[in-house]
């Protein structure tokens, strides 16, 4: 008797949440991010930004409404991202699949997105192969080696001979150090030593210490985004590390907007590589961050930016199917696509589907009493290096 | 109850291994998300939403079986463990690079799964089970952060954090194919829970199943009349494990996908508060606790993506506080009064 | 070699008071009344979030808002003892364990909820930013408070409960509850207390850990694996045995990290699992 209640109450429950079947005259979207857990905040940052594009352009596109549908994977959870978005595409019938802070997640829902036929926007995952697992999907992000590549060759050419690489023991940290290496290396520079720092546990004292024996005249370091680079810009001072000989290089995360605070002056001089600051100097920028602010009483970040554009695929990709949502007419015109962002010029290229855009290089200085990311050089529409090779090789960009 | 007085072990063993009317419908009923809607009387249809939480409901078998195979350590031999989630995780990858190196066949793979994973289990054992109490519950949680560690450095092998690449799906039995409506995962999954679920239910209703029991409750005693107390539990723990690897390889099966999250201390903590949430030492308190908490989950964290873990938190604090043997003690206890009253 | 050698002890045994502040709670009330209370960093949690508040929004010194942090988790730990814990001490470990789980998670949906979900940017005062320069080692001020700190608590837990007969009560209850009660002791007051001087010193842990390992919403459960290896290598209910078990987890962490960085993510547990093989109760637990 006991089990029939249990499954009586489990179906009741389950029923309450039962989704009508999509109208003729919606879009909807799935969006799939990690809303709870370690990730919580990227996920947030773009969910903001995805709400200010629909705030800003309507909520009606070629004569549909559009409908987010939010779920949640808590974290790096394959299995569960792949399972909502099947969901999605089952259950609440969605047109589009987006979002995607992570990885792994974003890798599993590709599967879906080829079998389904669903176009797809990849609004933050930085891996070089995610494209090229469904034919339907495209990126308004960034990838690791465009960034990470481009800043050792961009040290090479400054005349920076030996480096010194500290990175994350994981995927991404993993991808930045070999794309670092990678355009060092080709630029001429020699790496005079790297180490792996553990995910967890973050004091970074040790390796830093290891890392100035070395004596290099450049640190490359990669950490992911929340408390490590406020510890490791903290443990750079303690460590007495002369950022005036050593330059200390790294990708955005390193000198978030949150890191530079916890830091003040010990993030000065710290070069970093990035797509987008807040702190970019153009109209369209100021008018998106005045605006940002105004909404959620803080800056946008890279993640906004990757959804804010992500949307603006959308919308306009709906625009020039005038409401089709077929993925293969989706991707179609997303392929090639250009536009004017805050981050600047963009376009996808249409043969990987992948973003090309301008990438920064920074140095933290202090402007007014606030220290900021002040970008000084430019390398204009990167392209993703790795799939660039691929194409070479002539190795297949999509299943 | 109505049955005769049991006269002796034997009787009482069987007495306890006989089904139950509501066992058998609760099977029964795992059967009926798979009636389509259009069969049913047209007003029903409406309601009729399980074909289509056919995804969900294949996880949740995998859960289930993953936390009856907790249940035979914790609940039966009193083995606490916060490591777990190392065999599980051994199983998703042991499918998983199967699948990419060697054979598709996912029975096979699933076999495969079931012997790496017993094989860990019987090693470890010879470690693990000589400790006890909060020394026990370490050791368990260090061997499968070690295991989880090591699966990170060998990205080579495990793609690392990026999860692996490159599962192929099998058709079971070379015919049915997984479908994105999930159809072949549920069934697949629901079969092989309820078979190793048998072996589960078997092993507990048998002498050893007993004697068992009997080592948990006071090992001393056992030990004076002559059980091979160590060996025992050596065997149930690799029987534990093997079953741990199975719901792990059927997880990389069903979705194709295989993650370092597989390994780590959140799985291992989830199936233990979901083993406590349903009652420990009840078989069906493992299913019910995987279905409670897996159905909140997800309900809770449809209507609030961002805060659902208030909700879940505050549903664990009201069971241990009203409920003390867990959701199925609770019922069972709810069940009797009305039955008196 | 010698540099390094005294760098890695310095750095490493400052990480270790951080680590015994942060755990001689549990690891007291654990062996007193076998609470198996895994709360205890959802503690040093609100410790860190108080001082946090209190520096950036209230304009308190950062040495101010270290007593208000132990105030507050010892205040919470207090009401929530009354209100949930004490109904389930005749239970088992697995009811203490979901209701503290679940306390857990809801204080990590609460701080996301509150706090929101960015790390807490925190200034220290200047005079703990710098560094000693001697030779050419370098010392960070903070590391050095963190030891005085760390040993002054160390040294006042140990004298008290050595010396006062609070401290004898206390001994007496976590030797033997029973006894204890028989011989009058009123267990559950000292135990109330004990927990609330516990929960404090999380609290106080959770406001001094920020500076080295930052803060936000998922502290409470990513640091329990820490405080949990810290109290079974110590010892259920030993104050030495926390202490010198967090200077050894912290010593080896940093030596590891320095010396064999590939090893690094291991080395905590196979440190852990090694002590455990040769004592299982911990260096110095009783039972």
């Amino acid at each position: 008797m006991r089990l029939w209640t249990t499954t009586i109450i489990a179906g009741v429950v389950a029923g309450a949440l039962a989704s009508p079947a999509a109208a003729q005259q919606e879009v909807r979207i799935g969006v799939i991010l990690s809303y709870s857990g370690q990730f919580a905040d990227p996920a947030k940052q773009m969910d903001n930004a995805i709400q200010l594009y629909i705030k800003q352009n309507g909520d009606t596109v070629a004569g549909k409404k559009i409908v987010l549908i939010r779920k949640d994977t808590g974290g790096i959870a394959p299995d569960l991202a792949k399972r909502l978005a099947q969901e999605l595409v089952v259950r609440d019938r969605v047109d589009i699949l987006a979002g995607f802070a992570l990885t792994p997640n974003a890798l599993a829902v590709g599967d879906v997105s080829h079998q389904a036929k669903k176009f797809m926007v990849v609004m933050n995952a930085a891996t070089s192969i995610i494209t090229t697992k469904s034919a339907f999907m495209a990126r308004t992000s960034v990838t690791t080696p465009m960034l990470n590549q481009t800043l050792g060759t961009w040290a090479a050419k400054q005349g920076i001979k030996k480096a010194y690489t500290m990175v994350s023991d994981f995927g991404p940290g993993h991808d930045g150090e070999g794309a670092f290496h990678a355009g060092f290396k080709a630029g001429g520079g020699e790496i005079v030593g790297a180490v792996r720092t553990p995910v967890a546990n973050p004091d970074f004292a040790p390796f830093l210490q290891r890392a100035k024996d070395a004596n290099p005249d450049a640190m490359y370091i990669w950490v992911p985004g929340g408390a490590q680079p406020a510890a490791v810009g903290k443990a750079i001072v303690e460590r007495n590390i002369d950022k005036s000989k050593v330059t200390i290089m790294g990708q955005d995360e390193l000198v978030g907007e949150n890191a530079i605070k916890s830091m003040n002056e010990a993030a000065v001089g710290i070069v970093s590589v990035s797509n987008y600051d807040f702190n970019l100097n153009n109209d369209l920028n100021r008018k998106f961050v005045e605006a940002y602010n105004k909404e959620f009483g803080r800056n946008p970040d890279i993640f906004s930016m990757g959804a804010y554009d992500g949307m603006h695929l959308i919308y306009e990709a709906l625009k020039k199917t005038n409401g089709n949502t077929d993925a293969a007419a989706l991707i179609g015109a997303a392929k090639g696509f250009s536009w004017q962002s805050p981050r600047g010029p963009m376009s996808i290229d249409p043969d990987t589907r992948d973003v090309v855009q301008n990438i920064y290089i920074r140095r933290v200085q202090k402007v007014g009493d606030k220290f900021v990311n002040v970008e000084f050089d430019t390398v204009p529409a990167v392209k993703d290096p790795v799939k660039e090779q691929m194409k070479k090789d002539g190795k297949p960009l999509q299943p | 109850m109505a049955e005769a007085a049991p006269r002796g072990m034997t009787d009482w063993i069987a007495s306890r291994a006989r089904w139950r009317i509501g066992e058998i419908v609760f099977w029964l009923a795992c059967l009926l998300p798979l009636l389509p809607a259009q069969y049913l009387p047209s007003f029903l249809q409406p309601f009729w939403i399980f074909d289509r939480y056919l995804q969900l409901l294949s996880q949740i078998a995998i859960t289930a079986l993953f936390a009856i195979s907790l249940d035979l350590i914790l609940g039966y031999a009193g083995v606490v463990s916060l490591g777990h989630a190392a065999f599980f995780g051994l199983g998703a990858y042991a499918a998983g690079l199967i699948s990419k190196f060697w054979f598709t066949d996912p029975l096979l793979g699933l076999l495969c799964s079931a012997l790496l994973a017993g094989a860990l289990g019987y090693i470890s054992s010879f470690v693990i089970l000589r400790f006890h109490g909060l020394a026990l519950i370490m050791i368990t949680l260090g061997l499968g952060q070690l295991l989880a560690e090591a699966a990170n450095s060998a990205s080579w092998l495990t793609g690392g954090a990026d999860a692996l690449q490159g599962i192929r799906a099998g058709k079971i039995f070379g015919v049915f194919e997984f479908d994105i409506y999930g159809q072949t995962a549920y069934i697949y999954a629901l079969v092989v829970t309820f078979l190793v679920f048998l072996v589960a239910r078997r092993i507990t209703n048998s002498p050893f199943g007993m004697s068992i029991r009997g080592i948990r409750d006071n090992s001393r005693r056992m030990l004076a009349i002559g059980a091979p107390n160590q060996q025992h539990l050596r065997r149930v723990f690799t029987i534990a494990a093997a079953m741990a690897g199975v719901a792990g390889a059927l997880l990389t099966q069903t979705t194709q996908t295989c993650s370092l999250e597989t390994l780590n201390f959140q799985r291992s903590a989830d199936v233990l508060v979901i083993l406590i949430l349903g009652g420990v030492g009840r078989l069906y308190g493992a299913m019910a606790g995987a279905i409670i908490y897996m159905i909140a989950r997800d309900i809770f964290s449809d209507v609030n993506p961002q805060y659902w873990y208030f909700w879940i938190g505050l549903l664990l604090i009201a069971v241990v506080r009203y409920m003390p043997d867990g959701l199925l003690g609770g019922l069972s206890f709810l069940g009797s009064k009305l039955r008196r009253s | 070699m010698l540099t390094s050698f005294i760098s890695v002890l310095y750095d490493g045994f400052a990480y270790g008071m951080l680590l015994f502040v942060l755990s001689v709670g549990l690891s007291v009330t654990l062996g007193m009344m076998n609470f198996v209370n895994l709360a205890h960093c959802a503690f040093a949690m609100l410790g860190g979030y108080v001082t946090v508040t209190m520096i950036n929004h209230l304009g308190w010194p950062f040495l101010a808002t270290l007593p208000i942090a132990f105030l507050a988790a010892a205040v919470a730990s207090v009401l929530l003892e009354r209100t949930l814990y004490r109904s389930l001490y005749g239970r088992s470990d697995l009811d203490h364990c979901l209701l503290t789980i679940g306390i857990v998670f809801v204080s990590v949906a609460g701080a996301a909820y509150i706090f929101g979900t960015l790390q807490q940017p925190i200034q220290v005062p200047s005079w703990l930013r710098g560094t000693w320069v001697v030779g050419n080692l370098t010392f960070g001020v903070y590391r050095a408070f963190l030891i005085v700190v760390g040993l002054a608590l160390a040294a006042a837990l140990i004298v008290s409960l050595e010396y006062t007969r609070f401290g004898a009560t206390v001994r007496a209850a976590v030797d033997n509850q029973r006894m204890a009660r028989g011989l009058g002791i009123d267990v559950d007051r000292v135990f109330m207390l004990t927990f609330a001087l516990g929960s404090g010193l999380a609290g106080l842990g959770g406001a001094l850990a920020i500076e080295i390992v930052g803060l936000d919403h998922s502290f409470a459960l990513h640091y329990l694996i820490y405080v949990l290896i810290v109290v079974s290598v110590g010892g259920m209910g030993s104050i030495w045995g926390s202490f010198v078990a967090a200077v050894v987890l912290g010593v080896s962490d940093m030596a590891g990290k320095y010396w064999l960085p590939q090893l690094g993510s291991f080395l905590i547990y196979l440190v852990m699992v090694g002590i455990l093989m040769w004592r299982p109760l911990g260096l110095f637990g009783k039972r």
